[in-house]
């Protein structure tokens, strides 16, 4: 249900500040969110002043800086650190992004910091992602067919390939999945960007066989056509991908086939 | 202390409250806001017409209230309501058929549709107040 305001447990206060070090000249304010789970404390805005000409161009660097040399406490998913992993995805600056991939020269002034937006925070900037990992579980994200397995590989032509294009690239990192409103409001049962996106991956590839199951799953209410074509999602991708798009493919599909 | 922390419902992270107001989102919901606005409009209208059929003396009282200041301003806005909600249908066809998924497109056509609404809205206006002032 669409719910404006933040639960009494969730408005955000304000946190500690870390001024910079002394001699520092070049540098920049990052607000971050924090969220203490053993404290039972709401969660804050901690301010941390890093100085740039010891920190490296993203924000991922910052956010590693002050991790090691500020505050050790500070949570957050990383581990590729160049876009292929999705797993440093947070609410930087207004939008949804990679914090490896975002440099911090692009974002004039204090730059904030929240975990992906409207979702449970476990601590920090670490949102519980179980909800949109079991609606992913939920389209049957593998290659079904029930013709017998060839002895080599299930071959594609080259224009069957071309069509999984912008659809592959997908690292599931959750930006446009959290960036729409429509999720915000109905993720419980609206399958949202990201996992729609993935939903469109299957139905596309010429090797798989279950389009129809596939689209019989998706043709919901709730489930498919809580999509309004908002549009958030492409416009948030890191990647350049477009969801909504693809979600527009898979309504197509469904209105061809009847 | 598990126990505790078990019970204790994990606190919601910020959405509408941080999220930078996207052209995308916000052409968005000014359309479901401009459908409501044109059918609520209805009643108004239904309560127009009827008005005219209970007699010449109704049908003052609802021309009096039509054109105060208040029923000139729901007019402006209701004549803007539907620019933008023609316009901004005639872009969710066309993503129905397939067409202006890309970002560019997406934009420009966002633009082009504030643009359009804008114009047709004070074209009419400045039409239907040189014609009153002629009458």
């Amino acid at each position: 249900m669409v719910e404006l305001t933040l639960p009494a447990n969730s408005t955000v206060k304000s946190g500690r500040s870390h001024p910079a070090p002394n001699g520092a000249v070049n540098c920049k304010t990052f607000r971050i969110y924090r969220y203490d789970p053993d404290t039972g404390d709401n969660p804050c805005l901690d301010t941390f002043e890093v100085d740039l000409d010891s920190c490296g161009p993203m924000i991922l660097d910052a956010l590693i800086k002050i991790k090691n040399e500020i505050d050790p406490t500070l949570t957050f998913r990383r581990s590729c650190r160049e876009g292929v992993c999705g797993s440093c995805a947070f609410n930087i600056d207004g939008t949804n992004t990679l914090a490896c991939t975002k440099p911090i020269s692009e974002i004039p002034g204090e730059i904030r910091i929240y975990p992906l937006p409207h979702m449970p925070v476990v601590k920090d900037l670490v949102p519980d992602l179980n909800e949109p990992y079991a609606q992913y579980r939920s389209i049957e994200p593998w290659l079904k067919a029930d013709t017998p397995a060839p002895t080599r590989e299930r071959l594609q032509s080259v224009e069957e390939r071309e069509r999984l294009d912008g659809l592959w690239e997908c690292i599931l990192c959750f930006c446009c999945q959290t960036s729409c409103p429509s999720y915000w409001w109905n993720g419980d049962r609206y399958l949202g960007p990201a996992v729609l996106l993935q939903a469109y991956r299957w139905i596309a590839d010429s090797r798989d066989e279950s389009t129809g199951d596939r689209l019989d799953n998706l043709n919901d209410p709730f489930r498919l056509y809580r999509c309004h074509t908002i549009m958030n999602c492409t416009n948030t991708c890191p990647k350049n991908l477009n969801p909504g798009q693809a979600i527009g493919a898979i309504k197509e599909a469904v209105f061809r086939r009847t | 202390m598990n126990e505790r922390k078990v019970s204790r419902p994990r606190p919601l992270s910020p959405h509408l409250q941080v999220y930078r107001p996207q052209i995308t989102s916000f052409l968005s919901i000014m359309h479901r806001f401009t459908g409501i606005i044109l059918a609520l409009s209805t009643l108004l209208f239904s309560y127009w017409l009827l008005s005219a059929t209970y007699g010449p003396e109704k049908f003052a009282i609802a021309q009096t209230v039509m054109s105060s200041w208040f029923g000139q301003s729901v007019l402006c806005g209701l004549t803007f309501s539907v620019f933008y909600h023609l316009s901004n249908g005639i872009r969710h066809l066309a993503w129905d058929a397939g067409w202006g998924f890309e970002l560019d497109r997406v934009k420009i056509t966002g633009w082009l549709i504030i643009l359009f609404t804008t114009a047709m809205t004070v074209l009419t206006l400045v039409a239907a107040y040189s014609a009153s002032g002629k009458g």
